[in-house]
C-alpha cells in the first residue's frame, strides 16, 4: 500500500482516538469546579458526592488523553517530517508553549486535585481543580491556534520554501481561530453534558436515586440545553468564515457542483464525483443560498470551479450531515428534557432512556466535525502553502502498516475497557443492589 | 544578547539535555516502581502505586518537552533520529500507553480484570524501560546495523531497565516503611550491581565504537580533568553500596539519601555521555549547530521557557511538598 495513505490513516486514527478524551476532560474540569464551588457555597454533601463520582471519570479520561497525546507528539515527527521542515518555525513555538503553559500545569495539579483533598486546605483543593480546568483549556487554545493557522495561515512569509514568522499576533489570531476555538470548546461542553446526563439518567433508571445523581442529571441537561443553541449559531458563523477562506470545502459540505444562485439545501443525497452530480437528492429550494448568503438568490461557489483541487466530496458531505444531524437531535432532546424537568421535576422513563442513548452523541458529532474540517482541507496540509504529500515521511509502508495494526488493536481494547468501566463505576456507585439507600444511610454518609 | 543569539543552538541543546535528564530520573523512578511491582502482592502493589500516583503524569511531561524541543529546535535531527528509531519508538509508546491507563484501570475496572491490569502495568513499564535503553544503545552506536551493534543496544536496554529499577527502589525506600521498605532495600542492592555492570559496559563500548570519542577521553591533558567523572561515579557506587548495607534503619531521617545518590549517579552518567557526543546531536552525522532551526523562532520559545520554567519548578516543588513523607493509601476523598 501507498505509505502516504498509510501514514494518513495512522495519524487520523491516532488523533481521532486522542480527541475523544480531551473533549471530555476540557469541559469536565469546569463542571467539577462547579460542583466543588456549589459544595463550598451550600455545604451540601451531595455536591461533593457528585464531585467524587465524576472526578473518577475525569481521572480515567485524563489518563487516556495523556497516553494518546504522547503518541501524537511523536507522530508529528514520524509521520510528517516535512511538516516541521516547512512550517516548523511557526508550529514549533506554538507546540512548545502548549507544553510549557498547559501540560505541566494540568499534570502537576491533577495529583493534588485527585489525591490531595485531605492534604491541603479546602481553598487550595478548589484552586487545584481550577488550575487543571484552566490547563486543559489552555492546551486546547494552543493546539487550535496551530490547527486553525493550518487552515487559514497568516502572519508569515516564505523564504526558500520555509515559512518564517513575521507577526505573531496575526499567527495566533488568524482568521478562523476564534470560530474554531469557540466551536470546539462548545463541542467539549456538549459532549460532557450529554455524558453526564446519559450516565446519570442510567443510574436514575436503575433506581439509584441519591441526591447527587439528581443534581448531576439536572446539571447535565441544563448545560446541554444552554449550550446547543449557541453551538448552532457559532457553527453557522464558522461556516460563513470557511466560505470566505476555503470555498471548495464549503462546496463539498453543501454538495454543490455549479457556482450559481438559488442553490437548494441538500438534506440528503449520494454525491457522485465521477459524474459530478448528486444522486437521489432530497432538497429544500434556495436553502443553501439563504444560509450562506442570507438571500434566496445568493450565489454559492460550486465544486466545478475547483476541479482537481477540491477535497473528496462524499466523506465531507456525509460527515457534515452527521454533525448537524446530531446537533439537531441534541437540541430536541435537551430542550424537551429541560422543559419536563422544569415543569414536572421528573423525567419520564422514555426521555431518560433517550438521554442514555445519547450518552456518547457528543463524540459522534465531534469526530464528524473534525472529519469535515480536516478532510475538507485536502489536498492541502497548510492551505496554499504545503500539501499533505509534500510533508509525508519516508518510513517504509510495511513498518507503518505494522505499527498501525498495533495501534488499532490497542485502541479497540482501550475503548472497550473505557466504556465498560464507565458503566461499571456507575453501577458500583449505586452500591450493591439498586434500591434507593435508606434515609439513615444517606444521613450517615453526609455526616462522614 | 549577541552572545546568546550566536549560541542559541547550544542553549537549546542544554535545555533539551536538562529535560531528558529530568525525564530519566523522574519517570525513571516511576517506571522502576512499575517493574518492581512484579515482586509485590496486591496490597504491596497498592502502596507502591500510592508512592507514584500523584507524580507520574508530570514526570512523563518531561518526555513531551524533551521530544518537543528536539522537534522544534533541531528539526533535521528529529527527522533522522525518529525515522531510525521508528519501531522502538512505537513499542515504547505501546508500553507507556498500557502503563498510563493501567494506573486508572487497575482500581476502577471490574474486580476480575484488576490483576490483568496490574500485569499490563508491570509489562508496560518493562517494555518502556527496555525500549528506551535500546534506543540509547542504538544512538551510542551511531545507528549502525550489525549483530554486535544490535546486541549492544539490547544489553543497553536491560542496563537502563536495571538503572530504573534502582532509582525506583531508592524511591520506595524514601516513601515507604516497614516490611515493604526492607524489601526495597534488597531490591536496591541487587539493581545497584546490575546498574554498575550496565554503566561499565556503556563506558567501555562508547570509546571503542568511535575513535573520536576515544580521543576526547584519553588524549592528554583532557584525561586529567575528565578522570574525575569515572572516579566520582566509582566513589558514589561504593558509598551507595555501603549505605544500603546499613539499611533499613529504625530512624527514618536518612531515608531519602539513597534516592539522592541515585540522582547524582544518573547525572554523572549523563554528563559523561554528553561529553562524549558533544558537539554532535546525531553521533558522527549531524552537529548541534548544523541541525538547528531558524533563530527568530528559537528566541520566542526561549523567552517563554525562561519565564515559565521557574513557575514549573515552583509548583512541582509544591506538589512534592504536599505529598511529602511516607505514602499510605491513595484516596479521592
Ligand atoms: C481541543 C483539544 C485538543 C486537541 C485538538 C489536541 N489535544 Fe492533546 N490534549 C488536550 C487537548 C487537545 C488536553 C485536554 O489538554 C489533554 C487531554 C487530556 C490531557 O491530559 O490533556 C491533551 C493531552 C496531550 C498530551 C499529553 C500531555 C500531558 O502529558 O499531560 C500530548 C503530548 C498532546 N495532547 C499532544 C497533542 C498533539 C500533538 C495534538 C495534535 C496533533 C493534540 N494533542 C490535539
Ligand atoms: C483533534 C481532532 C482532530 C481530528 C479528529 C483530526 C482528524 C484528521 C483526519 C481524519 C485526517 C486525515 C484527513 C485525510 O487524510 O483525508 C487528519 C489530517 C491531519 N491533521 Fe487532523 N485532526 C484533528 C486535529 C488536528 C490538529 C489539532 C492538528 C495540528 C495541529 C492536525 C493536523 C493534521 C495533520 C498534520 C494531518 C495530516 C494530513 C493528512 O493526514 O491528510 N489535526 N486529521
Ligand atoms: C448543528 C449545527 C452545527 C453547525 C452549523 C456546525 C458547523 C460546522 C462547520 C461549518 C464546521 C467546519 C469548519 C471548517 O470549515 O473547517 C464544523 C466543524 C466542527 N464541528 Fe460543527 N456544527 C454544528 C454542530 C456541531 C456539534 C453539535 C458539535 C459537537 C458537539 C460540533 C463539533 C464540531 C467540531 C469538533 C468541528 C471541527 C473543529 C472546528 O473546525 O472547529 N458541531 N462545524
Amino acid at each position: 500500500m501507498d505509505p502516504i495513505l498509510l501514514a494518513r490513516i495512522q495519524f487520523g486514527a491516532n488523533i481521532s482516538f486522542h480527541i475523544l478524551f480531551p473533549t471530555i476532560t476540557i469541559a469536565l474540569g469546569w463542571v467539577l469546579l462547579f460542583f466543588k464551588l456549589r459544595f463550598n457555597a451550600t455545604g451540601n454533601e451531595a455536591w461533593m458526592n457528585a464531585y467524587r463520582f465524576w472526578v473518577k471519570v475525569f481521572a480515567l479520561s485524563f489518563a487516556l488523553g495523556v497516553v494518546s497525546g504522547i503518541t501524537m507528539s511523536f507522530q508529528f515527527g514520524t509521520n510528517w517530517p516535512g511538516f516541521m521542515e516547512h512550517v516548523g518555525n511557526i508550529a514549533g513555538p506554538l507546540l512548545a508553549y502548549e507544553v510549557l503553559t498547559a501540560f505541566f500545569l494540568e499534570a502537576t495539579f491533577l495529583g493534588i486535585m485527585l489525591f490531595g483533598f485531605r492534604r491541603v486546605p479546602g481553598w487550595a483543593h478548589t484552586l487545584a481543580t481550577f488550575l487543571v480546568a484552566f490547563g486543559t483549556t489552555m492546551s486546547a487554545f494552543w493546539i487550535l491556534v496551530l490547527n486553525s493557522w493550518m487552515h487559514t495561515p497568516a502572519g508569515f512569509e516564505m523564504r526558500e520554501g520555509v515559512a518564517h514568522a513575521t507577526d505573531w499576533m496575526a499567527i495566533i489570531f488568524n482568521p478562523s481561530m476564534p470560530y474554531r476555538l469557540g466551536h470546539m470548546l462548545l463541542a467539549s461542553g456538549l459532549t460532557c453534558a450529554f455524558l453526564i446526563a446519559g450516565l446519570s439518567a442510567w443510574r436514575w433508571l436503575r433506581q439509584d436515586r441519591g441526591e447527587d445523581v439528581r443534581l448531576a442529571l439536572r446539571a447535565g441537561i441544563w448545560l446541554a440545553a444552554a449550550l446547543i443553541p449557541v453551538q448552532i449559531l457559532v457553527g453557522d458563523l464558522h461556516g460563513l468564515n470557511t466560505l470566505e477562506h476555503q470555498p471548495a470545502k464549503v462546496a463539498a459540505m453543501e454538495g454543490n457542483w455549479e457556482t450559481r444562485g438559488n442553490v437548494p439545501l441538500v438534506l440528503f443525497a449520494i454525491p457522485n464525483e465521477r459524474e459530478r452530480r448528486n444522486d437521489y437528492a432530497i432538497e429544500i429550494p434556495n436553502g443553501a443560498s439563504l444560509i450562506l448568503k442570507h438571500e434566496a438568490t445568493g450565489v454559492v461557489p460550486g465544486l466545478n470551479d475547483f476541479v482537481g483541487k477540491h477535497p473528496p466530496v462524499a466523506p465531507v458531505f456525509y460527515a457534515f450531515r452527521i454533525m448537524v444531524g446530531m446537533g439537531m437531535a441534541m437540541l430536541a432532546l435537551s430542550w424537551l428534557g429541560a422543559f419536563l424537568l422544569w415543569r414536572k421535576g421528573e423525567l419520564p422513563r422514555l426521555i431518560a432512556w433517550g438521554f442514555v442513548a445519547m450518552t456518547f452523541s457528543g463524540w459522534v458529532a465531534t469526530l464528524a466535525g473534525w472529519y469535515v474540517t480536516e478532510i475538507g482541507r485536502q489536498p492541502w496540509l497548510v492551505t496554499g502553502v504545503l500539501t499533505t504529500a509534500q510533508a509525508a515521511s519516508t518510513v517504509p509502508a510495511g513498518m507503518i502498516g505494522t505499527t498501525l495494526a498495533l495501534y488499532l488493536a490497542i485502541y479497540a481494547l482501550l475503548m472497550i475497557a473505557y466504556i465498560s468501566v464507565l458503566f461499571h463505576l456507575a453501577r458500583k456507585a449505586g452500591g450493591p443492589g439498586t434500591a434507593p439507600p435508606p434515609a439513615y444511610a444517606v444521613r450517615l454518609q453526609a455526616a462522614e | 544578547m549577541e552572545l546568546i543569539s550566536n549560541n542559541l543552538p547550544i542553549v537549546f541543546a542544554g535545555l533539551m539535555a536538562i529535560s531528558i535528564l529530568a525525564y530519566v530520573i523522574l519517570d525513571g523512578y516511576d517506571l522502576g516502581v512499575g517493574m518492581l511491582m512484579a515482586r509485590g502482592d496486591r496490597s504491596e502493589r497498592d502502596r507502591m502505586i500510592a508512592t507514584i500516583g500523584p507524580f507520574w503524569d508530570a514526570n512523563e511531561t518531561w518526555l513531551v518537552l524533551g521530544i518537543g524541543l528536539l522537534l522544534v529546535a533541531f528539526p533535521a535531527a528529529h527527522g533522522l533520529v525518529l525515522t531510525e528509531l521508528y519501531l522502538p519508538v512505537a513499542l515504547m509508546l505501546l508500553g507507556l500507553t498500557l502503563r498510563g491507563v493501567a494506573f486508572e484501570f487497575r482500581v476502577k475496572a471490574q474486580t476480575r480484570f484488576q490483576n490483568a491490569w496490574d500485569r499490563a502495568f508491570i509489562g508496560g513499564s518493562l517494555l518502556a524501560a527496555i525500549t528506551q535503553g535500546y534506543m540509547l544503545g542504538r544512538y551510542i552506536m551511531g545507528f549502525q546495523d550489525g549483530f554486535w551493534q544490535e546486541a549492544f543496544a539490547l544489553a543497553a536496554g536491560f542496563g537502563l531497565a536495571a538503572a530504573y529499577t534502582f532509582v525506583g527502589s531508592t524511591w520506595l525506600i524514601a516513601k515507604t516503611e516497614g516490611e515493604l521498605q526492607a524489601r526495597a532495600v534488597l531490591w536496591a542492592r541487587a539493581s545497584l550491581l546490575l546498574t554498575l555492570a550496565g554503566m561499565i559496559a556503556v563506558s567501555l563500548a562508547t570509546p571503542l565504537v568511535s575513535p573520536r570519542i576515544f580521543d576526547r577521553w584519553f588524549s592528554f591533558p583532557n584525561i586529567i580533568g575528565l578522570a574525575s567523572i569515572p572516579l566520582m561515579t566509582g566513589a558514589l557506587f561504593l558509598s551507595l553500596w555501603i549505605f544500603l548495607r546499613r539499611m533499613p534503619r529504625t530512624d527514618h531521617s536518612l531515608d531519602l539519601v539513597p534516592f539522592l545518590g541515585a540522582m547524582a549517579l544518573f547525572t554523572l552518567g549523563f554528563l559523561g555521555l554528553a561529553y562524549s557526543f558533544y558537539p554532535y546531536i546525531v553521533p558522527e552525522k549531524l552537529t548541534i549547530r548544523a541541525a538547528a532551526s531558524a533563530t527568530e523562532s528559537l528566541w520566542i520559545i526561549l523567552l517563554g521557557a525562561v519565564f515559565v520554567l521557574p513557575f514549573i519548578a515552583g509548583y512541582t516543588a509544591f506538589s512534592y511538598y504536599v505529598f511529602r513523607g511516607k505514602a499510605r493509601e491513595l484516596r479521592y476523598d
